[in-house]
């Protein structure tokens, strides 16, 4: 985390920043008060305030996917938002997927099915797949297909990331009916 | 040697630490009072720099400097010579060295500041003054200006002209004579370039860098800088994707440094997704393949000359034409390849670099061929099958490319083709289907691995290597657990830091033949001090048997098919008086090898769907039958090629840099108009691997895979694009307006 220039102080020596805005995030259950610019991005905030790296930057534009989170349980681009935006907001990275130990089913599905390479836009899927079981939309292959579009695998690892969401939605659908 | 896990589909060893984000990226190391870095990216293709005015950005508290091209003249750089091991010949880019522009998007100025967002909003507050001069970056029009590249460091020149040609030609019965183009495509690795420069109290730095060579970065450093190596470590443990982009050192590598260095501070610097399109890239290609073959398919005689692009500071060149020398038995060829300099920056080597644009006009020319012959294209490839590598006058160490056409074309279900194109048909759509062959080469290089064995059992392998996703940790662990007989779970493979055993670059398919040879054979120096030890006990159940009548496993050393005469390791090293035992190995290449030709291959086959009204394309699937020696990790291994075949998706229909020759810019330089396949794209891809026993190619009998996944795979659908159609599209990508 940056030791920054305290809000107040920049206001003094220039008009021409706005002053820093502080706001509260309840990220992966846990709450935290940051101090940021209006202008920095959620995922900014998250990788640069936070230190939570786990969620990526690829591209900066929410064209490749690899810095989705879950807000309020909805997955979106974190690079396409702003951290004011946010404030209050409850925010779940991949760092909040797993319990202690015990892997997320949709982790453990990603590396039984070596639904990755080189691993760096796998944060971002896994929580797209997350959030894309949450909204019950997909139900076949192809729909699975269509709607983890918008997380890009340089890798080609998609044969296997459709194979572990798959696995994941099939054991939820066993385990509704019980 | 036993394997309880060479061979068997062993999850990644480092899977937990990716799918939780534990697993760290350059851009992802902090310290408190870490500053950042903006690039300013030059908005002219060729000029000087006549003024850079910061005094607006400077204004800002928290803006720590901007380095601009001054900043750099009074450094005493120790060294004008930025190159590196991978560098072609010429004189490489130097960032912020004088006030030449040589390309767009050029780092012309660094912004740094106390904060991320505080950089990036001064950067866009520099104004820089241009003496635009006239560019040239169309291949097409200065495709009259190509001369012969200087030679490439490890890449022969393409084969002499052998047998006549011409007559051969007169005396075919069929001909082809075709031009092939492909476009300039970007790497695009998901994890942006970034370095992170830590800076200790006394001034020593650790890099971490996204880059495919840890000791590559740091041998260009320190050669830049003038500092030692003890003061320099590049880390490097995990990678986002390289794909060739990571070879060699990138500017934001230098900008970190330099700014650390002089601003005594830690620095961050990351690039945008945009400024990568600045980096090195898959040349634009023309191509011209000429065949001619008797009234029965074989071939009679080969032509293929390649032009690419590449930049006027350094000759980059592929091997694009060799493999047509000696792909298919042909007395009568000729090869050439030349290169025009044109305002960008530096092409560079790009998976499978050469093979996926030289195959793909290959194989586009054969299939073009057979139906001129009207022979099925597989038969034609199995008529001009080619034991002999005619290029190097020498026989192949293993070569069961015949096994991968047939398991392919079976299980593609290639008999039921109807040959005619738009003979197969479901609905609206037309059906295609198309194959070509692949091939790469297989190398070794020379590296290092250093292994320690401790008195709990525990075993630590490192070598300076890196893992952009292949899966080289769990190969590495997977080859030394093996060597020694440990339980995978007690093996620790260390990677990407430059102070570990020397290691190549990790690129052209040869880290688990380079490293893991080095690896196997560090752990074999411990076998060795092991068995002497065990034997040494007294009344030793091993005693009066050899090293070669033993077996290590579960942590034991057994007499081979005799479970009862056995010595722990853990009593060996006790016996030895040891708590640990360390092993360094730098293993020589076999001489034998030379004696020999050394190739991977594939059979591609693929499907294709085409939507009447719409000239839509989709690929149902793909099989592709690899022969790559042996397989260490089929599950890796699988994930490895499957990914070879989706860039191959790319390449066929999506994959483009779209030059404004205008502007001399990449207009298209973010990930929404520079098309990669998406999920959506990809449907069912089967891999199969060919047995395949190769005792020369080097100590474990593997060829590597990161390349020979992709080559052929664009052919083979642009074969099935015209086998649905009738429509042969020569440029790529094939999208559809090309097919209205």
């Amino acid at each position: 985390m940056n030791n920054k220039p305290k809000t107040e102080t920049v206001v003094a020596a220039t008009a021409s920043l706005p002053p820093e805005v502080r706001i509260v995030l309840k990220v992966n259950g846990a709450v935290k008060q940051i101090e940021v610019a209006p202008w920095t991005t959620l995922l900014d905030a998250l990788r640069e305030h936070l230190g939570l790296t786990g969620t990526k930057k690829g591209c900066d534009h929410g064209q490749c996917g690899a810095c989705t989170v879950l807000v309020n349980g909805r997955r979106i681009n974190s690079c396409m938002t702003l951290a004011v935006m946010q404030d209050g907001a409850e925010i779940t990275t991949i760092e909040g997927l797993a319990e202690g130990d015990v892997l997320h089913p949709m982790q453990e599905a990603f590396v039984e099915h070596d639904a990755f390479q080189c691993g760096y836009c796998t944060p971002g899927q896994i929580c797209s797949a997350v959030g894309l079981i949450e909204e019950g939309r997909a139900k076949s292959p192809s729909e699975i297909r269509e709607l983890m579009s918008g997380n890009i695998c340089r890798c080609g690892a998609y044969t296997g990331i459709v194979a572990a969401v798959r696995q994941v939605m099939g054991t939820k659908k066993e385990g509704g009916g019980q | 040697m036993t394997t309880s896990y060479i061979g068997k589909p062993i999850s990644r060893v480092d899977g937990r630490a990716k799918v939780t984000g534990e697993a760290k990226y350059a851009a992802e190391y902090h310290v408190p009072d870490l500053a950042y870095g903006w690039i300013v990216s030059s908005a002219i293709a060729r000029g000087k720099i006549l003024a850079i005015d910061a005094e607006e950005a400077l204004r800002l508290p928290g803006v720590l400097h901007v380095f601009t091209h001054k900043d750099t003249e009074h450094l005493a750089l120790s060294s004008r010579d930025f190159s590196d091991e991978v560098a072609p010949p010429g004189s490489p880019f130097r960032p912020l060295d004088g006030d030449e522009v040589l390309y767009n998007m050029q780092p012309v100025a660094l912004v740094v500041a106390d904060s991320l967002e505080l950089a990036r909003y001064a950067a866009s507050l520099i104004r820089v003054e241009y003496d635009l001069e006239p560019h040239a970056t169309d291949l097409e029009a200065e495709r009259a200006k190509a001369y012969l590249p200087r030679p490439r460091r490890g890449l022969p020149p393409p084969p002499p002209p052998r047998g006549d040609v011409q007559k051969a030609l007169a005396e075919s019965a069929v001909r082809h004579e075709g031009e092939y183009r492909a476009p300039t495509e970007h790497q695009n690795p998901m994890e942006l370039f970034a370095t992170t420069v830590i800076r200790d109290e006394g001034g020593g730095l650790i890099v971490y860098d996204k880059t495919q060579g840890v000791q590559n970065v740091q041998n260009y450093l320190c050669g830049i800088f003038g500092c030692s190596k003890d003061d320099l470590r590049v880390v490097s443990p995990f990678v986002g994707g390289g794909f060739g982009s990571g070879l060699r050192p990138q500017h934001q590598v230098f900008l970190a440094v330099l700014a650390a260095r002089e601003l005594k501070r830690s620095v961050r610097v990351a690039m945008t997704r945009q400024q990568m399109f600045s980096l090195t890239h898959r040349p634009a290609t023309w191509q011209k393949v000429v065949l001619g073959a008797a009234s029965d398919g074989r071939l009679l005689a080969v032509t293929h000359d390649a032009i690419s692009e590449t930049s006027r500071f350094e000759d980059y060149s592929e091997p694009v034409v060799h493999w047509s020398g000696h792909l298919y038995r042909c007395d009568n060829g000729e090869f050439s390849h030349g290169v025009v300099p044109l305002d960008v920056y530096s092409p560079g080597d790009m998976r499978a670099p050469g093979a996926t644009w030289g195959m793909y006009a290959l194989e586009c020319a054969m299939d073009e061929l057979a139906v001129g012959a009207g022979i099925d294209p597989l038969e034609l490839r199995l008529k001009n099958y080619s034991d002999w590598d005619r290029n190097a006058d020498k026989q192949f160490s293993s070569k069961e490319l015949r096994a991968c056409y047939q398991q392919a074309a079976e299980r593609f279900g290639w008999a039921a083709r109807k040959p005619e194109p738009r003979s197969m048909r479901d609905g609206n759509s037309l059906i295609g289907w198309g194959m070509a062959t692949g091939i790469w080469e297989a190398f070794q290089m020379k590296a290092g691995a250093r292994a320690l064995l401790t008195a709990d059992g525990r075993l630590t392998v490192s070598s300076a290597a890196s893992d952009i996703g292949p899966g080289t940790y769990t190969a590495m662990t997977q080859i030394a657990a093996d060597t020694l007989g440990l339980p995978i779970e007690k093996v620790t493979f260390k990677l990407g830091d430059s102070s570990f055993p020397k290691s190549p670059v990790e690129g052209g398919s040869w880290t688990t033949s380079s490293n893991g040879s080095a690896v196997k054979a560090a752990c074999e120096k411990i076998r060795e001090k092991l068995f002497e030890s065990a034997r040494a006990i007294s009344g030793s159940p091993l005693a009066g048997v050899g090293l070669g009548d033993v077996t290590f496993t579960e942590g034991q050393i057994r007499v081979s098919g005799d479970r009862t005469r056995a010595v722990s390791l853990i009593d060996a090293m006790r016996n030895g008086g040891v708590t640990a035992i360390e092993e360094e190995a730098s293993p020589a290449l076999s001489r034998k090898q030379n004696s020999y030709s050394r190739f991977s291959h594939s059979a591609i086959f693929a499907e294709v769907r085409i939507d009447q009204d719409l000239g839509t394309i989709q690929v149902p699937r793909v099989v592709s039958a690899i022969a790559g020696g042996r397989i260490i990790n089929p599950k890796t291994a699988r994930s490895q090629v499957s990914g070879g075949i989706v860039w191959g998706i790319g390449m066929a229909l999506h994959e483009e840099s779209v030059m404004d020759h205008a502007f001399g810019r990449f207009m298209n330089h973010n990930l929404v108009d520079y098309h990669v396949p998406v999920n959506a794209d990809v449907h069912d891809i089967e891999v199969i691997f060919v047995e395949e026993r190769d005792d020369i190619v080097n100590p474990l009998g593997v060829k590597g895979l990161g390349e020979i996944g992709i080559v052929g795979v664009g052919a083979a659908i642009a074969n099935a694009v015209f086998h649905a159609t009738g429509k042969r599209i020569r440029d790529l990508p094939i999208t559809l307006d090309k097919l209205m």
